[in-house]
């Protein structure tokens, strides 16, 4: 029940494609800023890793030397080199560490900054598709892998590899036919590693998209605790979690016993190794081609080669899940944002806008659907109109709606504002015109001061506390900071007439040239609703409007209505010439049979005790 | 409009730019941005760090025996990698002479030990890592599981001041580096631990003075310690607290993606990520800088004491104390003994993050549900003929007899009930309702005056301040929350749907109930034909909280749901609001006989739904101002009648049933 995982979406994933590497080395860049430092980092490690030798080595001098000797000068000598040693060491790790622990986080911050950014260019059709658990385990788990290697595994890959080419290059030295021995070892592991390489890539995918899914999952309990409560089916999102997590501990244990598997087996290497070595050299040693001494150096240089083979597996595992996390990551950053600026895109200033809104043969389907949506909406609201869509539930006007801020792209057709094609403005000249109130009133959990002026952040209170006279919305005022309240998650600290009336709020404020809102009074009493409605009409009167209504009372705010049928545009007149001459429009809107007698009461506003009240008094004229 | 009493700083102007947090707003409960055992003073950190550790026990303690064996893998498998070595040494020793003699019997025995102890290494690894590989899932899927279970257990008050993003973080991100040290953490802690103390045993044994001067480095490590372990418990705190903060900020503004393209916000939402990333960062890097100094902190620790024991050694040899093998091999055990040290600072360090984790998590488990499961759950009274009128009707094509709480009444009684969300700010005071069984109200009221509240009482998301709620004569507090469920149905407002299909949706109200009930419910609301028309019918995807499906489509599904749920008690929040006029006379008509035999309360702005009701309430000012029939009500001209008849003049059309005509 996780994920939707159809149409283009999180679906293809899995798909390996080219090199399992491929994305890792395209997030090159980002380690760029950093190159120095990761120079540095790396001789750092590399010296560290020399004087750790070199410590050792001084101590055996001391034995042999003025130990030896009975040399006490010698002696303290020898001790304050390796002291000194031992001082190069610790430094070295510590500016390694130091060094390190900067630049990866680092990176691992400018990759989320820029998948967060990417995000949000992305347009609405993406993230109907994606889960946002999906999203969310990106940019925390898969990231925090990559540091991980990067800051680790990298470092290590390249300090082993190097340990490990020396030792090899000594041990050849020492002893041409037994060196070489020990360096043919490396071909069984390079096979083990390049298979386990296979496996832990396809396992660290299942894994990280699981962890994508569980936290897809969390976050919809978080979403619909409220509903769970209100059923009391704690228990069964409970059996959905834990077969989500199951899954994640299965894996988590396939995972692990695979990588118990190849380490083991690379273990066995060096240790077979060391055996053939020891009866071949020993046998060497009877026949007296080889000096005790000789045996023991050479023995003694090949213990050094456990540690590097051993961490092997741990290293090619952490670079998988790295490669994983990159192919992840990329995913999302290769998805381009289908609704961007053309190239030609102009901008238009809002006072040299009129309004006019036309729809010409719009048609719109929804990616990984049939059925088109709209199929051929031809629709004019002229400057300063506004225009009811009035249609049965799911006929598609919140769609229609959602092209004008190009939330969608129209499919065929094309939407024009004054003449310009929408897809020829700019996005954000466009999405400064138009202002949209939404079904459901989107807030977020910051101030209510910053929710009302998402679209104006420049809007002086003046402008917000008209907007909220205008939405009838001063309870906002009553709140415990006032507008700096912050609001719950979503606005749930609200009722649902706050809410909306915060959202109409909003789009008032932006005073655009086009005003766009899905049925905004809906969660009003009828009371409230004619008293908004009426002070609506006022800033309506200098704004072009669209605005869905279910009820008649609403469809008042309109200069006329157009009944939105089967994906088109059937009727546009004045409400109470549809009324009378539509009778799908009249069943729509009274549910009664076409039959039934015209209304009595005449179309007209509806009337309220308040005065209409000039909303835009207070206003200033709209800069651009 | 509530009467709330607004303290001083209201009507201020807003916030000043500049001040960090501005953006966030001021919270209106002090304790909404952690859960109330995360408290920062001393005693609380304390309690906090004893009951992560407790947590850690716990969840490790099934887990003994598999400990216990995987430490004795590992044992073996260092048994038999020394062994490697030593073997090696008797090769040379034993085997040589003998070979040269022609007898390669020595050698043959040396050479099957060696393959012997290889072999075991490999079995013995193997076995370790898969073993502690288990172990740790095992703890980790404990883990996600008693906190995701406690999170659905805590109330919604809790909820709401926790956030959802928090909830994600602590069961994503705070897991995941606990999963770290479950990596791991065994094995450089037992290999660690193991090495210490046995070469510290050799050393001892080697020379006393000698192992002495060695010791007097404990001391020092100790301080060193124990520096890193205050400042890392602090700074791993504070990454974890700075995650969530990302995570809380990228979840909202993910599911608000059409607000902030919209309204262009995206570029001050990149700020306000940039800047709590950042903090993330700066926390994490400082972090990372303790161990940096740390780590090598013990590095040279330990590369001293080399230099130290060089010294005071060698004087110890020429003066005749010891001989020069034993210095040699003092100095060689000394470096295996400071080696796995460092693996021990790594050991620490995950250690340090995961509790730190494990301390967020423990906060969650610690924090007590105010609205709790009753200790001893009184049984809701069964009554033996079933429900008012469940022989009659209702039963046509809805989803008969049902899992519901077929046997309860279905009275709703409240008694001097107060409620506020905030202690400063009552909602409702003092209100008083009984709700006979079977019968239908209409509560409605002004926005904002506690509709919603009320039904949220009734369906005990909250528990009032004061007076009582109680069903059947029960204590809402007192009825197990499976048999409340049961009983009292509440369609939210907020309508929501889960990822998954549509059957998926409506089987959520009764989770044993088969296609044709599904279907049947789905009918019954006049659901079913948008629902067959859709691409794969019942099986169609409608994606995060239902957004495949248009807003009339998902509370037709929500009602489908609520439907099926059958309960004694049906609580309608707004549930018709964003239907379209036949669409909601179709639900309005199952309503007639949906509600026939239950209790239920409706809210709703449009007085169309309402008649369907016995009764209607008026609610102003947190009390019910009006009580009564609907017809009755708009006869004596009160609030009622006003309400309806601006609603009569909004729709301009009359209404169907039988209503007076007071327009015109
Ligand atoms: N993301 C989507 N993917 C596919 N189909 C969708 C999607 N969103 C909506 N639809 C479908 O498109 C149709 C139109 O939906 P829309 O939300 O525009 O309806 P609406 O007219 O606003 O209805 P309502 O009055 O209920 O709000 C519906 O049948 C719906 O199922
Ligand atoms: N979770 C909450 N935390 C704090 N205050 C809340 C919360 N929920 C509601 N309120 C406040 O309580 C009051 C009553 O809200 P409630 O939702 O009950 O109103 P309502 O009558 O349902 O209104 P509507 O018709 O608009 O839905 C409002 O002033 C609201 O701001
Ligand atoms: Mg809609
Ligand atoms: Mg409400």
């Amino acid at each position: 029940m996780v994920a939707a995982r159809s149409d283009g979406g999180p679906a293809d994933r899995g798909e390996v494609g080219r090199h399992p590497l491929r994305n890792l080395w395209r997030l090159r860049h980002y380690l760029r800023p950093h190159a120095a430092q990761f120079g540095w980092l790396m001789l750092a490690g590399l010296a560290a890793t020399g004087a750790g030798i070199a410590v050792p080595l001084v101590a055996q001098q001391v034995v042999d030397g003025p130990v030896a000797r009975r040399d006490l000068a010698g002696l303290y000598q020898l001790a304050g080199l390796a002291l000194l040693v031992g001082l190069v060491e610790a430094l070295l790790i510590f500016i390694r560490r130091w060094v390190q622990s900067s630049s990866s986080v680092a990176m691992e911050a400018a990759i989320r900054d820029d998948v967060y950014a990417h995000l949000q260019r992305l347009p609405a059709s993406f993230h109907d598709r994606w889960p946002s658990g999906q999203l969310l385990s990106r940019i925390t788990s898969d990231l925090s892998v990559l540091r991980r290697f990067l800051s680790f595994g990298l470092l290590f890959l390249v300090l082993n590899l190097a340990t490990y080419l020396v030792v090899v290059v000594l041990l050849i030295r020492l002893h041409p036919v037994l060196g070489l021995l020990v360096a043919a070892s490396a071909a069984p592991l390079f096979l083990i590693a390049r298979r386990f390489g296979r496996h832990y890539h396809t396992a660290s995918r299942r894994m990280q998209d699981q962890q994508g899914d569980v936290a897809t999952l969390v976050e919809e309990t978080a979403q619909g605790l409220r509903t769970m409560k209100a059923y009391g089916r704690g228990p069964q999102l409970t059996d959905r979690f834990v077969a989500g997590t199951r899954a994640l501990h299965d894996i988590g244990v396939d995972k692990g016993r695979l990588l118990a598997r190849t380490s083991a087996r690379l273990d066995l290497v060096p240790n077979l190794t060391l055996g053939i070595v020891l009866v071949a050299g020993t046998a060497a040693v009877a026949d007296g081609r080889l000096t005790v001494g000789q045996l023991v150096a050479f023995v003694s240089l090949q213990l050094m080669l456990i540690w590097p083979v051993q961490s092997l597996g741990w290293i090619i595992a952490n670079g998988q899940e790295a490669a994983t996390a990159a192919d992840r990551i990329q995913e999302v950053l290769d998805s381009s944002p289908a609704i961007v600026d053309a190239s030609h895109a102009v901008a238009l200033p809002r006072c040299a806008v009129r309004g006019r809104l036309r729809f010409e043969g719009v048609t719109f389907r929804y990616p990984g659907t049939a059925e088109p949506v709209l199929r051929g909406i031809d629709l004019t609201v002229e400057p300063g109109e506004t225009i009811a869509v009035v249609g049965a539930t799911g006929s598609g006007k919140s769609t229609l709606l959602s092209l004008v801020p190009r939330l969608h792209d129209v499919g065929a057709g094309r939407l024009t504002l004054d003449g310009h094609d929408l897809r020829d403005l700019r996005l954000a000249s466009l999405r400064r015109l138009v202002a949209m109130a939404f079904e459901e009133p989107t807030l977020f959990s910051m101030s209510v001061w910053e929710n009302l002026t998402l679209g104006r952040p420049d809007a002086g209170e003046d402008e917000v506390r008209a907007a909220l006279e205008l939405a009838r919305a001063e309870f906002a005022y009553d709140l415990p900071w006032g507008l700096r309240t912050r609001l719950g998650e979503q606005g749930l600290s609200l009722s649902g007439g706050q809410r909306q009336r915060l959202a109409l709020a909003r789009a008032v404020l932006v005073r655009p040239a086009v005003l766009v809102l899905d049925d905004p009074l809906s969660a009003l009493d009828v009371h409230t609703e004619a008293a908004v409605e009426s002070a609506l009409k006022g800033v309506l009167r200098d704004m072009t409007a669209l605005l869905v209504a279910h009820r008649p009372s609403t469809i008042g705010l309109a200069d006329r209505v157009a009944l939105l049928e089967g994906g088109r545009i059937t009727a546009v007149g004045p409400h109470a010439e549809l009324l009378a001459t539509v009778p799908g429009y009249r069943t729509l809107l009274t549910a009664e049979p076409p039959s039934a007698p015209p209304p009595r009461t005449p179309a007209g506003p509806p009337s309220s005790e308040r005065p209409v009240e000039p909303a835009s008094d207070g206003c200033p004229l709209v800069r651009s | 409009m509530t009467a709330a009493a607004a303290p001083p700083p209201a009507r201020r102007p807003p916030d000043q730019p500049g001040a960090e947090p501005c953006w966030r707003g001021v919270a209106s409960d002090p304790h909404a941005d952690r859960s109330l055992a995360e408290d920062t003073s001393p005693e609380a950190v304390a309690r906090l760090r004893a009951h992560s550790r407790a947590l850690l026990a716990d969840v490790l303690r099934p887990h003994r025996r598999r400990l216990g064996a995987a430490v004795a893998l590992l044992l073996a498998q260092n048994a038999a990698a020394m062994s490697g070595p030593y073997l090696v040494m008797l090769g040379i020793d034993r085997a040589i002479g003998p070979l040269r003699a022609g007898r390669p019997g020595p050698l043959v025995a040396v050479a099957v030990s060696f393959a012997a102890a290889t072999g075991i290494e490999y079995a013995a690894r193997r076995g370790f890592l898969t073993l502690s590989a288990r172990i740790g899932q095992a703890v980790l899927l404990d883990l996600r599981q008693r906190v995701y279970a406690h999170f659905l257990r805590l109330p919604v008050a809790f909820h709401e001041r926790y956030t959802s993003g928090r909830m994600i973080s602590r069961l994503t991100s705070d897991i995941e580096s606990i999963a770290e040290l479950a990596d791991g953490g065994v094995e450089g802690l037992v290999m660690a631990v193991l090495t210490i103390v046995s070469v510290a045993g050799i050393l001892l044994w080697l020379d006393l003075p000698l192992a002495a001067v060695t010791l007097l480095a404990f001391p020092l490590l100790f301080w060193l310690s124990r520096w890193f372990a205050r400042a890392s418990t602090a700074a791993y705190r504070r990454t974890r607290e700075a995650m969530a903060l990302v995570i809380v900020h990228f979840v909202e503004s993910m599911r608000g993606i059409r607000a902030v393209q919209t309204y262009r916000r995206q570029a001050r939402n990149q700020e306000i990520f940039a800047s709590v990333n950042d903090d993330y960062r700066r926390s994490s890097r400082h972090a990372f800088r303790l161990i940096a100094t740390y780590s090598p902190g013990i590095k040279l620790i330990g590369n001293v004491t080399v230099a130290v024991v060089l010294c005071y050694g060698g004087a110890r040899v020429m003066d005749g104390h010891i001989e020069v093998g034993v210095l040699a091999a003092f100095l060689l055990y000394l470096r295996r003994f400071f080696d796995p040290m460092q693996e021990l600072s790594q050991f620490y360090n995950s250690l340090q993050s995961a509790t730190a984790a494990l301390e967020k998590l423990a906060g969650v488990l610690d924090e007590r549900p105010e609205v709790a499961e009753p200790a001893h759950p009184v049984p809701l009274p069964r009554r033996p003929a079933g429900r008012p009128g469940e022989a009659t009707g209702g039963a046509g094509d809805g989803p008969a007899g049902g899992a519901g709480g077929g046997a309860t009444g279905g009275a709703v009684t409240f008694r001097a009930v107060s409620f506020g969300y905030r202690p400063d700010a009552p909602i409702l005071t003092g209100l008083d309702l009984t709700i006979p069984a079977g019968q239908t109200v209409a509560l409605i009221g002004p926005t904002g005056a506690g509709k919603s509240t009320v039904a949220k009482l009734l369906a005990r998301f909250y528990d009032p301040l004061a007076g009582t709620v109680t069903l059947d004569g029960v204590d809402l507090r007192q009825v197990a929350d499976a048999e409340l469920r049961r009983a009292v149905v509440l369609v939210t407002q907020e309508t929501h749907l889960f990822g998954g299909t549509v059957a998926e949706n409506i089987r959520f109200g009764r989770p044993d109930a088969d296609d044709a009930a599904v279907t049947a419910a789905a009918r019954a609301i006049g659901a079913h034909d948008f629902i067959a028309a859709l691409p794969d019918g019942y099986a169609t995807e409608v994606r995060r909280r239902g957004g495949r499906l248009s807003a009339g489509q998902r509370q037709l599904v929500a009602f489908a749901r609520a439907f099926l749920a059958d309960p004694a008690v049906l609580i309608l929040d707004e549930a018709t609001s964003s239907l379209d006029v036949p669409t909601e006379r179709l639900v309005q008509h199952a309503l007639g006989t949906i509600l026939r035999d239950r209790t239920a309360v409706v809210i709703a702005h449009r007085l169309s739904t309402v008649e369907i009701a016995d009764r209607v309430l008026v609610l102003d000012g947190g009390r019910i101002v009006e009580d009564g029939p609907p017809a009755e009500l708009i006869a004596d001209g009160g609030r009622y009648a006003a309400l309806h008849h601006q609603w009569r003049l909004g729709i301009h059309v009359p209404g169907p049933g039988p209503v007076p005509t007071i327009d015109g």
